[in-house]
Order: C-alpha cells, then sequence, then structure tokens
C-alpha cells in the first residue's frame, strides 16, 4: 500500500497555513484588541482602558444600543424557535416519512436558500413583503429570519435523525406506541443533541445576519449589525469595536456550545 | 428436547400464513406462502439470507405490509393492523433497546403503553427481569450492559406484555459463539415456562435444530419443507433441503421402480438400492441424498459401490474420509472414532455401503 501522503511536508505548507491564519484572525484579533484601547484614535494604543465598555452601556448612545441588543436578542431567539420546530419537522417527513412525490425536489427547496447569494433573497424577500402588503418592521424581520434560518437548524437536526436507526421506532410501535407516542418518547429524545444544535446555529444566524435585516426593517427598528452599520457610517469610533467584540463572544460562545452539543450527542450513541 | 408427538399433535394454531405474497416493485419477496404455527410450539423459520425469512416474520408483526393473501393470529385477520395493535412483540436483532431509558423503563414501556398503572408495570417489570436473570441491572442504562445482558433485556421487554406470540429476529447472530450456545438452552427453557408461541427467524441450522419443536425450511421466498427437526434432517423433502440442512452427498441414479413411499434406483456401479421416496416420485433419472454418517466403508468387493480414498481427515470424535468413485463422484463419509477401525490409506480401493433407511430420493 502506499505510504501515507503527509501534507504537513510541502513545500511552503507553513507559510501558507500561516498567511490564512493571519488574514482570517488578524482583523478579529485587532478589533478586539484596540476596543480596549484609551485613546479615540482606532489606530494609536493609548493604553488599556474599559472605557469604551463603558460607553456601549452608559455612554450617550446605549440606549439605541440596548434597544438594538434586545431587538437582535429576541429575533433571534423567536427565530431559531420557530426554524427549529419547522427543520424538525421537515426532515422528519423527510427521513421518516417513506417515500413521496417531489422528496428530492423537498430536499433542493428546503437547501437552496444556502446556495442563493443573500442579497437576491434580501432583495426578494422585500419585493415579496411589499406586495403582499406587510409592512416593514419587527415582524418582517422576524418573519424573514425564521426562513432563511430554516436551512440552518435542518442540518444537523437531519444529520442527527438520519444516525437514529428506524428500529427504535419500529420497537416503540412494536410496544403498543402510537406513532406519536414513538415520536414524542423516542425519536425525539434521541434527537435532542441534533435539535439543539439546530436551535444554536440557528441562533447564532439570526444574531449575526445584517444583508437580509436591513432590506426588510422598517425605519427605527435596528438590530445589532444595523445599528453597528448604522453608527460606523458616522465615523468609526472605538465603542463599536467594543459592541463587536461583544457580538464576536457571544458567537464564539454560541458556536463553541452547538459543537460540543453535537459533540455529547454522538458519544451517547450506543 | 419435546417429545415429538406432543409438538405433531393437533391444536389451535397461533398464527395462519394464507397464501401470503410480498412485492417490492417487480422483486417478489415471500411467494405465496402457506404455513400454520400451533399455539404453544416452538417455530423456527430457517433459511440462507435473501430467502423471505425476515421479511415474514416483518410481516407478522406488522412492519411490512403484505401484498396478497391474510395473516391470522389465534383466527383473527391482522393483516390490516398497524404494528401497535397486534398482540405480539418482537426481539429485534439489534435489540433496538432505548438508549435514554434504563432497562426498568425498557421494559415498563410496552406495559404503560397498554394502560397498566406504574406500580403494576413496575412490579411485572421485576419479575420478567428475574426471569432473565437481570434483577441487579435494573437501574442500568443499555450502554451500560455487555451484549449478552442487551440482549436478554430485550428478550424480557418483548416478554412483558404477554404477548400472544414472540417474534425473534436472529436475536443470537451479534453473541459469541459460547454465549450463544448457553442462550439457545434458555430460550428454550423461557418458552416452556411462559407456554408463548415463539417464532425464530436463523440462518444457523444448528440453532434451528437444537431449539425448534418445528422448522419452515425457506429458500427464494418460498417454504420448501415445514417438520419436526428430526423429519428435516432425516427426510428432506428436495434437494434444496437436503443440501442446505446438514452435510449431505448428493449421488446421481436411475430410478427404476417406485412403489408408494420407496423407489428402487440403480447406482453408477449397476447394484440397485431401495430407498426412500415421496409418493409420485418419477422413474428415470434422479439424485439420492445420503447422509456422510450413513455410509459404512468395507473391504473390497463386500460393498455397494467401490472406489478409492482420496483424503482422510482427523477430527476426534469422528474422522472425515473423502472416496473418489469410479465415475469420478466425490463421497463423504463420517466414520465414528471406536475400537478397532482401520481404514485404508489413501490411494488404495476401499468399498462403501449405504444404509437404506439413510437415503432418500429427491425432488429437485
Amino acid at each position: 500500500m502506499a505510504k501515507h501522503i503527509d501534507i504537513r511536508k510541502f513545500t511552503g505548507f507553513r507559510a501558507i497555513a500561516v498567511l490564512c491564519l493571519f488574514l482570517l484572525y488578524a482583523p478579529l484579533i485587532v478589533v478586539s484588541v484596540y476596543s480596549f484601547n484609551d485613546s479615540i484614535s482606532i489606530t494609536t494604543w493609548g493604553g488599556f482602558s474599559l472605557r469604551w465598555y463603558e460607553d456601549v452601556f452608559f455612554g450617550p448612545e446605549a440606549p439605541k444600543f440596548k434597544q438594538a441588543a434586545i431587538n437582535s436578542l429576541t429575533i433571534a431567539i423567536g427565530a431559531a424557535v420557530a426554524s427549529t420546530a419547522i427543520a424538525t419537522a421537515a426532515a422528519t417527513a423527510m427521513l421518516r416519512a417513506g417515500k413521496f412525490k417531489g422528496k428530492s425536489f423537498s430536499f433542493m427547496l428546503i437547501n437552496l436558500p444556502l446556495m442563493v447569494p443573500e442579497i437576491v433573497t434580501a432583495v426578494a424577500t422585500l419585493i415579496f413583503f411589499s406586495a403582499i402588503g406587510f409592512v416593514s418592521g419587527y415582524m418582517t424581520i422576524l418573519v424573514a429570519h425564521i426562513v432563511f434560518c430554516i436551512p440552518f437548524a435542518y442540518l444537523p437536526i437531519a444529520a442527527r435523525m438520519q444516525s437514529i436507526e428506524p428500529f427504535y421506532e419500529q420497537a416503540a410501535l412494536d410496544l403498543y406506541a402510537t406513532r406519536f407516542q414513538a415520536f414524542r418518547m423516542i425519536l425525539l429524545p434521541l434527537m435532542a443533541p441534533g435539535i439543539l444544535s439546530g436551535f444554536l446555529l440557528a441562533f447564532i444566524i439570526s444574531l449575526d445576519d445584517f444583508i437580509i435585516t436591513n432590506f426588510v426593517k422598517g425605519a427605527g427598528v435596528e438590530t445589532l449589525p444595523t445599528a453597528i452599520f448604522g453608527a460606523v457610517k458616522l465615523g468609526i469610533k472605538p465603542n463599536v469595536m467594543a459592541i463587536s467584540t461583544l457580538l464576536l463572544l457571544v458567537s464564539v460562545v454560541f458556536v463553541t456550545l452547538s459543537y460540543l452539543v453535537g459533540r455529547m450527542g454522538e458519544n451517547t450513541e450506543k | 428436547m419435546r417429545q415429538p408427538d406432543q409438538s405433531t399433535q393437533v391444536g389451535t394454531l397461533a398464527v395462519e400464513v394464507q397464501n401470503v405474497t410480498k412485492n417490492y416493485g417487480t422483486f417478489t419477496a415471500l411467494k405465496d406462502i402457506n404455513l400454520g404455527i400451533k399455539d404453544n410450539e416452538f417455530f423456527t423459520m430457517l433459511g440462507p439470507s435473501g430467502c423471505g425469512k425476515t421479511t415474514l416474520l416483518r410481516s407478522i408483526a406488522g412492519f411490512e405490509s403484505i401484498s396478497k393473501g391474510d395473516l391470522l393470529l389465534y383466527g383473527e385477520n391482522i393483516a390490516d393492523l398497524p404494528p401497535n395493535k397486534r398482540p405480539v412483540n418482537t426481539v429485534f436483532q439489534q435489540y433496538a433497546l432505548f438508549p435514554h431509558m434504563n432497562v426498568t423503563s425498557n421494559v415498563m414501556f410496552g406495559l404503560e403503553r397498554l394502560g397498566h398503572s406504574a406500580t403494576d408495570a413496575k412490579r411485572r417489570a421485576r419479575e420478567v427481569l428475574a426471569m432473565v436473570q437481570l434483577t441487579q441491572f435494573a437501574d442500568r442504562l443499555p450502554s451500560q450492559l455487555s451484549g449478552g445482558q442487551q440482549q436478554r433485556v430485550a428478550l424480557a421487554r418483548a416478554l412483558a406484555p404477554n404477548p400472544k406470540v414472540l417474534l425473534l429476529d436472529e436475536p443470537l447472530s451479534a453473541l459469541d459463539l459460547k454465549l450463544r450456545q448457553s442462550v439457545r438452552v434458555e430460550l428454550q427453557q423461557l418458552q416452556h415456562e411462559t407456554g408463548i408461541t415463539f417464532v425464530f427467524v436463523t440462518h444457523d441450522q444448528e440453532e434451528a435444530l437444537t431449539m425448534s419443536d418445528r422448522i419452515a425450511v425457506m429458500s427464494n421466498g418460498q417454504v420448501q419443507q415445514v417438520g419436526t427437526p428430526v423429519e428435516i434432517y432425516e427426510h428432506p423433502v428436495n434437494r434444496f433441503v437436503a443440501d442446505f440442512i446438514g452435510d449431505t452427498n448428493i449421488i446421481d441414479v436411475t430410478v427404476t421402480k417406485t412403489t408408494g413411499q420407496s423407489a428402487t434406483c440403480r447406482l453408477p456401479d449397476g447394484s440397485t438400492l431401495l430407498c426412500e421416496a415421496n409418493d409420485g416420485a418419477a422413474e428415470g433419472t434422479g439424485h439420492i441424498s445420503i447422509r456422510p454418517e450413513r455410509i459404512r466403508l468395507c473391504n473390497p468387493g463386500t460393498g455397494q459401490l467401490d472406489g478409492r480414498i482420496k483424503s482422510r481427515v482427523y477430527l476426534g470424535t469422528d474422522l472425515n474420509v473423502h472416496v473418489t468413485l469410479k465415475d469420478g463422484t466425490d463421497v463423504k463419509a463420517r466414520i465414528q472414532n471406536t475400537d478397532g477401525i482401520d481404514i485404508p490409506n489413501v490411494g488404495e480401493p476401499v468399498d462403501l455401503r449405504l444404509e437404506a433407511s439413510g437415503t432418500r430420493l429427491l425432488v429437485d
């Protein structure tokens, strides 16, 4: 048998890897570090300070950011709950309902939003909402988020369901459970890690979204990303860096959670 | 093992399979099957993989819908009932224990769905777990048990609701050989104790022969023969059964005369032999089956077939001797290792004598 190829031995591997990691993470590190800058300049270091964090929470713009944060969180929770429920139902239909007409079409339909450029979805959603007379505001953001979060919630849920052998539900049916009982008492608990993982992923996708939100939001309704964008347009102040760092922290926590939950699920198998 | 007369006596039928056909698209998994499984018997469906035995079992459980025919459970037609409305329970090949529930909850599951109170279900669970000797593991999760223990939990869970028929889908195939042999005995005892009709599916003929009251040998979606282990082994009706169950020799013969249950056949070397035959066996060319242990070796000139020793393999309790006949046919003989046996060396001439009661004319 051919010897295992070690990609690390390739010429320039190390240099390319370092370059890629640098390009990916340097901006994030710069923003995080400079959020603790005592100076008002965004480029020169003036010593360590928490003043910009204080400014975010208690400064003149605090109420605006607070409202945006509340909007972001409630929309993210609402969108994650709804899209997770829909994705769970979709996964059950796709993987447990046997063959039905238009199955592969449905699969495509569920996953298409992942392939379509977000700007296209944003424009289409805006046009659709105005065509049906859905007035822009908080609700338009929520509905749009529910829709585009579905494929993100679907992926971990379907992956999990695929790994659960159908004989568990058959055993439940064999032991006199109704189909709904088999779903609720057997399939759902076994899928819990996948569902939680899907929920967290949908939550973070919703929380971070800018493009679609910016299109469908009504005047005066802001989420954190649009509020940050609005603030940046007026000139980059270090408080934007502080708030970005906070958002980054939340994202990292949730993505890590989602990953850990997924891995925990794998470990409890068998 | 139970007395044969007990197993053949006429009783009520637990399961009646009537003209059952199952199609998957153009593939026919079950072809017009008719079977009667008696009340309180250990019935085995035996066959190679793909013969339809598991499909038939799953049809009785309700996981597969049948394309044609009827399924009766103690006289009641269950063909159109969903699995949760059929008073039968299944031991799955992979056990299918609910991984998020402990042993007791697993065993209580069926009872609770049937509407038993929690205390009632708990009492019954304790009872069944004691029956399979798992009392001390009642609070464990399935993942904390060995394969053999999981298998017994699966058994306890399926027995707890006291089903009319217990269906077992190759439940021993995941166990190692030693464990498998001890579980066979336990399963048989459990069947006797509970008096529940067991329908067991396996591809392992030894398992089938040692445990069953009756066996249905299946191949290609059809039942080839139904009978007691003795009937199946000693009186196979056709070539498939003779070949599939145990070791056998198939020898080409010419059938010269048939009379009821026997036939006179001319062996390749010209000698004639009276052997068992089915009703209506036709004259002409045919095959006979004879088990290796029903063949005797004797001195040249004193037997029915003459040949030469091709090989001898010492097995301790027995010797396997291969003899090549004049016409080139290879015949296997199994000779018990007793005092004073004298087997010629490889290449030396030898004669074979076939026990008439062990030879059988086969239908192809």
